[in-house]
């Protein structure tokens, strides 16, 4: 049991940290990478690609890196810290992860290969109006004729979506189930916008498009879009913990260095004890994250359920608190969009409903809170 | 990372945990489990159990009892004595005086105490707080005055927990009222036989009487048991307050609660979605704080506590409470009948009878060992630098 990276491990955190911070460290920058379309910075979205950081969870023969959980963890955490707005998630970790898990051996390397060189960005279209984080869909359906697909219906919020190159589409197969689609983004009729945290995401209208069967054609693959939006709740739990540690480093900096009745505002407890509460949610956090994160590594699918879902009801909790206290700390500088802290509650909001809020993963946990004894940490994975 | 415990750590967890299962009597790993009060004889009977196979005092120094073992094989050893319902060897001997005396102590006094502090010959009593030194201990009065080849005594100490079973007190005393107030402070040993030691309990809201007032009058001490230097108990009191908030997180004690209790009452638990959702956060709160503990242990260097570990202190009683809190919901009216025992034929579940009194008495969690505001302080001030 170790909680530590490696040597390589802590010089790739420090490589992803030195990069993104140059790009976003001054956070005039992120303001204005995020106020225009595509709403992230395209040429650090290269510098990525250089750096690996796109193709790091693929395999080496589809033209990734081969990496494993703990160091997508260190790139998103990074990534959280500056609030950077690339969509890694969205495109490398879900999108490129469901080519990955369920693409042939020729569609993971061309797609995986394209995007891991910054080719091509990649969004996956699964959310549909009326829909509650679920992994199938209901929307949007695939109709097959004459050994073609089409797909109609619409998808939103899709993050990413108007930018992308290629979408992946989650579609209800004609004979049940769900199935995942390949589909130019040019074929689609997208309208993109700024989300409240900067995030662009797009609808994404299909209008019997057509489309490529990713993978077995007509195969239901619910619980591969399941597993994978499991591992985009840790990672995204990842990115969170970056927005956190920030938030707090932020509220600390400014409570030695603000002053009213002529002292600095660490001078009073009220202020103090609540930047203490917020570092033992940070800590606990930190914990489940990282845990979580190794359960990722191990790779059995019901572990991750359980683990994405604990880590997401705690990330939601903590995320909550520590936002709305590093603002409250802050007083009324909090709330402008000149500066930083307010950008980050805007993004853990964001990160929360992402993929389920606290509130959905207690539903799932409740549900099953009766089948076990207790929860061994170490017995998982 | 890497989430698994090695092949010889696994080990060691099945080794410790066969031990604490088959060899510390049922009966009493019984009571602890229904939270029932033990008496003097099953601590006693427990711990020598324990330091009979060397496991009472292994973060001691090798040469007094101590094990040498990495701070993960005495988290594993404290979790596995937790699980199996085993008590943990007396706090005042095993956690405060023994490595005090083992650090600070005189070679006299070390051969002296030691043997018999593992081993709970010796009943050991903190003589720390006062009427007026509570938190703010540094406050304290009670007065030592070199007279001989004695110290003379006088003065009076509180919230001395199982007082009433003490044979012996470590006391600070202000042996300098002119210096800074932490500058004036020494640590005696006092035999609590001597004449003008009296010991009066304390009634709790639970009804029992844990903690007891201790009185001295004229008490005349060796000077021989001072401890360390004339006027430096302030660094020994840090020193043994330092350990003591180690330690102090009952993750698997609270644990094992939690099951339990989900267990007694299952049928209710069943049929009550917002108990279950209570259930689940408390669940996952406790998982963040075990493996917050693990994280602390893993980063431990050299005995220095991790900065984190305040929020297992704090965390870690407010979760103690809160489950002692929802063992009183899930037991609803039968909670009222506290006074109800076996031989008044109370029709009632006698875990249910139980809970409100152990709820009552938890509400002392957040309150000793550095109260959960002190901890606070230590998190903003030690750690955020505020």
């Amino acid at each position: 049991m170790d909680f530590s990276y490696d040597d390589e491990q802590e010089a790739l955190r420090d490589a992803v940290r030195g990069l993104v911070g140059k790009a976003y460290g001054d956070y005039e920058n992120r303001r204005q990478a995020v106020a225009e379309a595509p709403g992230f910075n395209e040429k650090l979205w290269q510098q990525m690609a250089e750096m690996g950081l796109l193709g790091l969870p693929f395999a080496e023969e589809d033209g990734g890196v081969g990496a494993g959980p703990v160091e997508i963890g260190i790139v998103c955490q990074e990534l959280g810290r500056v609030i950077a707005p690339e969509p890694y998630l969205a495109s490398v970790v879900l999108a490129g992860g469901l080519v990955a898990a369920v693409g042939t051996a020729e569609q993971r390397s061309e797609v995986l290969g394209a995007l891991a060189g910054g080719e091509r960005v990649l969004a996956f279209a699964h959310d549909e109006p009326g829909q509650r984080w679920s992994a199938s869909a209901a929307g949007v359906t695939a109709s097959e004729s004459d050994g073609g697909w089409t797909l109609s219906g619409t998808k939103e919020p899709v993050v990413a979506g108007e930018r992308a190159d290629q979408l992946v589409v989650s579609a209800a197969l004609p004979g049940g189930g769900t199935g995942l689609f390949l589909v130019d983004g040019s074929a689609a009729t997208r309208t993109g916008y700024r989300g409240h945290d900067g995030t662009h995401a797009a609808k994404v209208e299909l209008d019997g498009v057509t489309a490529t069967p990713l993978g077995e054609a007509g195969a239901d693959v619910t619980s591969s879009i399941a597993t994978v939006l499991d591992i985009g709740r840790v990672m995204a739990a990842n990115q969170a913990l970056g927005a956190m540690q920030y938030s707090l480093r932020a509220t600390s900096e400014y409570l030695k260095s603000r002053k009213q009745f002529g002292v600095t505002l660490n001078t009073f407890q009220a202020l103090t004890f609540r930047a203490a509460d917020m570092y033992v949610s940070l800590e606990l956090t930190h914990s489940l994250v990282d845990w979580a994160t190794m359960v990722v590594e191990g790779g059995d699918p019901t572990a991750v359920a359980d683990a994405a879902a604990r880590v997401g009801l705690q990330v939601s909790r903590a995320g909550r608190h520590i936002g709305q206290e590093t603002i409250q700390l802050h007083g009324g500088i909090g709330v402008t969009a000149e500066y930083s802290v307010g950008s980050y509650m805007a993004h853990l909001t964001a990160l929360d409903h992402l993929l389920g809020d606290g509130g959905h993963h207690l539903r799932g946990l409740s549900a099953a809170v009766m089948d076990h004894e207790d929860v061994d940490p170490l017995t998982v994975a | 990372m890497q989430l698994q415990l090695s092949e010889e750590m696994k080990a060691f967890r099945e080794e410790m945990r066969t031990f604490f299962t088959t060899e510390v009597s049922e009966e009493i790993r019984t009571a602890v489990a229904e939270q029932r009060e033990l008496t003097k004889e099953q601590i006693v009977e427990s711990m020598r159990t324990l330091n009979a196979a060397g496991l009472a005092v292994p973060h001691w120094p090798v040469e007094w009892g101590g094990r040498d073992w990495s701070e993960l094989q005495r988290h594993i050893w404290h979790e596995e004595m937790q699980r199996a319902c085993v008590p943990a060897p007396l706090a005042f001997n095993a956690s405060m005086i023994g490595p005090v005396i083992a650090h600070f102590g005189t070679e006299e006094q070390k051969a002296e105490f030691l043997p018999k502090t593992a081993n709970l010959d010796i009943w050991w009593s903190q003589g720390f707080s006062e009427p007026d030194a509570g938190s703010d201990l540094a406050s304290l009065r009670c007065a030592a005055v070199r007279d001989g080849d004695d110290f003379v005594v006088n003065g009076q100490k509180t919230w001395t927990t199982l007082g009433q079973y003490g044979d012996w007190i470590f006391n600070l005393v202000r042996t300098d009222p002119e210096a800074k107030k932490q500058a004036g402070i020494s640590m005696l040993l006092i035999d609590m036989t001597t004449p003008g030691v009296t010991v009066r309990p304390i009634e709790l809201i639970d009804g029992g009487y844990e903690v007891n007032e201790v009185f001295f009058e004229d008490v005349r001490v060796p000077a021989a048991n001072l401890v360390g230097d004339l006027n430096g108990g302030w660094t020994i009191a840090k020193f043994l307050l330092g350990n003591e908030r180690v330690g102090v997180a009952p993750v698997g004690a609270t644990k094992r609660s939690l099951a339990r209790f989900k267990e007694l009452a299952a049928d209710v638990i069943a049929d009550d979605p917002l108990l279950r959702a209570r259930i689940v956060e408390l669940e996952n709160e406790l998982l963040a704080l075990e493996l917050t503990a693990l994280r602390v242990v893993a980063h431990s260097t050299d005995g220095e506590p991790h900065p984190a570990s305040s929020v297992l202190k704090l965390k870690g009683t407010e979760l103690q409470q809160a489950v002692s809190e929802l063992a009183v919901d899930l037991a609803g009216p039968a909670s009222l009948a506290g006074g109800a025992d076996d031989a008044t034929g109370s029709a009632l579940d006698p875990w249910a009878r139980r809970v409100t009194p152990t709820y009552l008495n938890f509400r002392k969690a957040s309150i000793y060992g550095g109260s959960n505001e002190v901890q606070r302080q230590i998190i903003s001030r030690t750690i955020l630098g505020l």
